[in-house]
């Protein structure tokens, strides 16, 4: 679908955070993306790689994706089970089920790099 | 250093979105998003409903297109207000375009806005506009095995229309296999076979939709 679209929504927050922090370079972007989702993990990674490439701030920068996987609460029985896309009926009892994760687009956490932080470190390690 | 964020992607879409929904509440008007292929039928859809549910609720449509105002001009002969909004090449609409287009419809005095989204199984999907509800048109000549091939818009359907069901014996559709599969992937949808340009089935699904906008007004 869209990823580069959404792609650009993240490095845009995350930019923002890292700059927010004082880092001068973003080392790795951390996401979780839902099995629910229309979102597609080789074309996140690609998008990706072509929107680190504008900016100096992702130079290098590693994208990690955590796909998740589907689990849902049946409503009639309480069964807790996991489940591919294509079936979310409960298979115990055959009862409605709400889903508890597998929907998620998510930005976990970045790794960065702060200039003075790095300094600090090498000070006092030497 | 690492930095938790915890944010969600589409946040800016989702908050937007979340603004529309109270709006909405606060005006009574009820939300439909449409979603299907293109060429499935939602324009004809829209206008069978139009004729269904005129007498009773005012109604307003809002048109996302790529290019082109067509669909609004079918929408605007029936003296009904239409919003034309052209994405420009985006593949789906997002909250921000339903805000700037709502602002041209006269909310106060509205109980209805059917969205038709861009012709699209895929990317509409994941994005709330704040709508009601999300409801997907399959057409017929597509095939039986769309629900397989396009799980999402599936299940993000509370209510799913099959359309052109007068052509049902000309492209061997399996409705059985059909409906199995959808049940599958959403087993509290409802399926309505309509055939819009016939007016056959649409008191079934206006049935279902008048419901839905009476829930809500009177909620
Ligand atoms: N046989 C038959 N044809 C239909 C039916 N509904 C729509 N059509 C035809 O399908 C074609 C497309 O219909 P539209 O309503 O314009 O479809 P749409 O999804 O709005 O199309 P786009 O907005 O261009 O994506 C037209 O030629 C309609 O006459 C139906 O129930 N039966
Ligand atoms: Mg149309
Ligand atoms: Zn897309
Ligand atoms: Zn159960």
């Amino acid at each position: 679908m869209h990823e580069l679209g959404i792609m650009t929504g993240v490095v845009e927050s995350v930019g923002a955070a890292a700059r927010n922090a004082g880092a001068d370079k973003v080392l790795k972007v951390s996401l979780s993306v839902g099995v629910m989702t229309e979102a597609i993990e080789d074309a996140l990674q690609f998008a990706f790689e072509a929107l680190c490439e504008q900016d100096p701030l992702f130079e290098g920068a590693q994208l990690d994706i955590t796909m998740v996987h589907p689990k849902s609460r049946c409503t009639e029985c309480g069964l807790v089970f996991d489940h591919d896309r294509y079936h979310v009926i409960c298979p115990e009892c055959g009862g409605f089920a709400e889903l508890l994760q597998g929907k998620e687009l998510r930005i976990d956490s970045i790794e960065v790099d702060i200039p003075d932080e790095e300094e600090e470190t090498e000070r006092k390690s030497s | 250093m690492k930095i938790d964020l915890h944010q969600p992607i589409l946040d800016k879409n989702d908050r937007i979105a979340s603004e529309n929904r109270d709006l909405f509440k606060e005006k009574r008007v009820f939300v439909l998003d449409l979603l299907a292929s293109p060429g499935s039928g939602k324009t004809s859809t829209i206008l069978a409903t139009i004729e269904a549910l005129r007498d009773e609720f005012n109604i307003a449509v809002i048109e996302g297109d790529i290019a082109s105002n067509v669909d609004a001009e079918r929408i605007s002969a029936q003296g009904i207000a239409a919003v034309q909004i052209n994405t420009g090449g985006a593949c789906h609409l997002e909250s921000d375009m339903i805000r700037r287009a709502v602002n041209a419809l006269d909310l106060d005095n509205l109980d209805l806005i059917i969205v038709e989204n861009v012709g699209n199984l895929v990317c509409p999907t994941d994005f709330d506009l704040g709508e009601g509800a999300k409801v997907m048109i399959l057409s017929v000549p597509e095939g039986d095995d769309k629900p397989l091939k396009y799980p999402g818009v599936f299940q993000v359907a509370e209510a799913i229309i099959l359309n052109k069901v007068d052509t049902m014996s000309v492209f061997n559709f399996n409705e059985q296999a059909f409906r199995d599969a959808v049940t599958q992937l959403n087993p509290q949808a409802p399926i309505f076979p309509i055939a819009a340009t016939k007016g056959e089935g649409v008191e079934a699904w206006a049935e279902w939709l008048r419901a839905k906008i009476r829930a809500m007004q009177e909620a």
